[in-house]
Order: C-alpha cells, then sequence, then structure tokens
C-alpha cells in the first residue's frame, strides 16, 4: 500500500514531500522517544509520532521511512517542513491519536 | 587492491538545531561506497546516537569514520564533562538528560546502549572533565 491511498483511507492531510507519495508502505512505527525510533523502526516504515521539532526528519531519512505522520493535530515546526522538504520526506497530519492512526494503519496493511 | 577511507565531521555542543546532519551525511558517503543493508543500519544508528551524545553533553566533538575491505571504524572524541560511571551510563534508560533534552525525545538513556548493540567492537573510555572516546568495529 502506498501513502496516497493511506492518506485517502485515513483522512490525512499532506504539509509536504507530495512528490513522495507513491512510495511503498511496508510497516509502521508509533513512538516519540528518537532513540527506540532509531533502534525499532525500519526502513519504508510510516513513523506515527507527537513530536513535531525538525530532529524527526534526520531520524526519517536515516531509518529511510517512507514518512511521517503527525498526531493529535501537531502541526510541524517551519524548519521541520523546510528540512523535511529537502529531504523529500512526505509529512502528513492528523487529528487523530497516535493509538487510532497506528491501529487503522495495521488494518490496512494486515487485511 | 586493498583500499581505505577515512571521514572525519566535526560535532558542535549544544547544536540540536542540526541533530543528525553528520550521520546523514556519513550513511550518504557509505552508501556511496557500496555499504548496504545491516551494515549501513547499523553505523546509521552507531554514528546517529553518537552525534546526539556529542550535541547533548559535549562542549564539541568530533566522529572520525575509517572504512576498510574487512571493517567500518568509528571513533568518537569529545571534549566535556566526561562519563564518571561508565557502567551505570551503559545501562538502558539511565539518562542524565534534562527535561529540554527529553521534551524533544532526546535522553531516553537508550543511546549508549544502541550504539553497544549495533555494533562488534565497541569500547568506551572517559575522563572526567575531559571528554569521552568511544570507539566502535563493525565488520563488512
Amino acid at each position: 500500500m502506498n501513502l496516497i491511498l493511506l492518506a485517502e483511507k485515513l483522512d490525512l492531510t499532506v504539509r509536504c514531500g507530495a512528490d513522495s507519495l507513491d512510495r511503498e508502505v511496508s510497516g509502521g512505527y508509533s513512538g516519540d522517544l528518537l532513540s527506540h525510533v532509531m533502534a525499532n523502526s525500519r526502513k519504508d516504515d510510516v513513523w506515527i509520532t507527537c513530536q513535531s521539532h525538525q530532529n524527526i526528519v534526520a531520524v526519517s531519512a536515516l531509518k529511510e521511512h517512507a514518512g511521517i505522520i503527525l498526531v493529535l493535530g501537531k502541526e510541524p515546526d517551519k524548519d521541520t517542513l523546510e528540512k523535511a522538504s529537502l529531504e523529500g520526506i512526505p509529512l502528513l497530519v492528523t487529528e487523530l491519536s497516535g493509538f487510532e492512526a497506528a491501529g487503522r494503519i495495521y488494518s490496512l496493511l494486515h487485511p | 587492491m586493498s583500499r581505505e577511507y577515512e571521514f572525519s565531521f566535526p560535532v558542535v555542543g549544544e547544536n540540536f538545531d542540526d541533530a543528525g546532519k553528520a550521520s546523514v551525511e556519513i550513511k550518504r558517503l557509505l552508501k556511496e561506497l557500496g555499504i548496504t543493508g545491516d551494515i549501513l543500519r547499523r553505523t546509521a544508528i552507531a554514528t546517529y546516537e553518537s552525534e546526539v551524545n556529542i550535541i547533548s553533553y559535549a562542549w564539541y566533538g568530533t566522529i572520525n569514520i575509517r572504512v576498510t575491505d574487512d571493517n567500518i571504524l568509528v571513533n568518537i572524541l569529545d571534549s566535556g564533562p566526561g562519563i564518571t560511571d561508565i557502567e551505570q551510563a551503559m545501562v538502558q534508560g539511565y539518562s542524565t538528560a534534562n527535561d529540554r533534552i527529553r521534551e524533544m525525545g532526546f535522553g531516553a538513556g537508550m543511546g549508549l546502549f544502541n550504539i553497544k548493540n549495533c555494533s562488534d567492537g565497541f569500547e568506551i573510555l572517559s575522563e572526567p572533565n575531559k571528554g569521552t572516546l568511544i570507539k566502535i568495529l563493525i565488520k563488512r
């Protein structure tokens, strides 16, 4: 499943990286502690977090995530948007909680 | 013919705005050298955690990478307060990070543990009020 379909199903709003939305999502990781995300998330995961500062971009770039979903209505900082655009990492936002976003994405990936 | 490559990246303490910048660059260079998969993944985690440690705790530091035919050797040397109790610092979840660092999602007390976990060889030397040297070996 790619990010376009995921965004459609969960009604996510794209904040940047619209060019990279055709990227396949193979799994997901939910968390706000950057070291845990570094250690446990995988390539092509979608990362669900409420961290909106610019440091999330380097983590996502290093782990080669398919994209980042900011939950609970969090908006990316200006620096976050700039860096994510530069790295070509899709940033999407939703009012959903991390629990609900993760649950729904899991169901879509594992029907 | 054996070939060796060496890179060095300076990292400035407190510069959270650029956290991860050196590691992203290191990963790009390693990819160009044909390093992929699990070796690349482990090196990226180890250098990222090292970079964040310098930014969070030291005044400044350097990440040195040497790539040989058989190994990736990473030396991280910082000038900083050093680590008084290395054994305790290695414990998962133990952290001396302040609230500001924690609010950003750092300071989970996983850094050194993650570095060691990703390495085939790991050594840490530290002197209080001088700094810390971490030596990492990752087999190719």
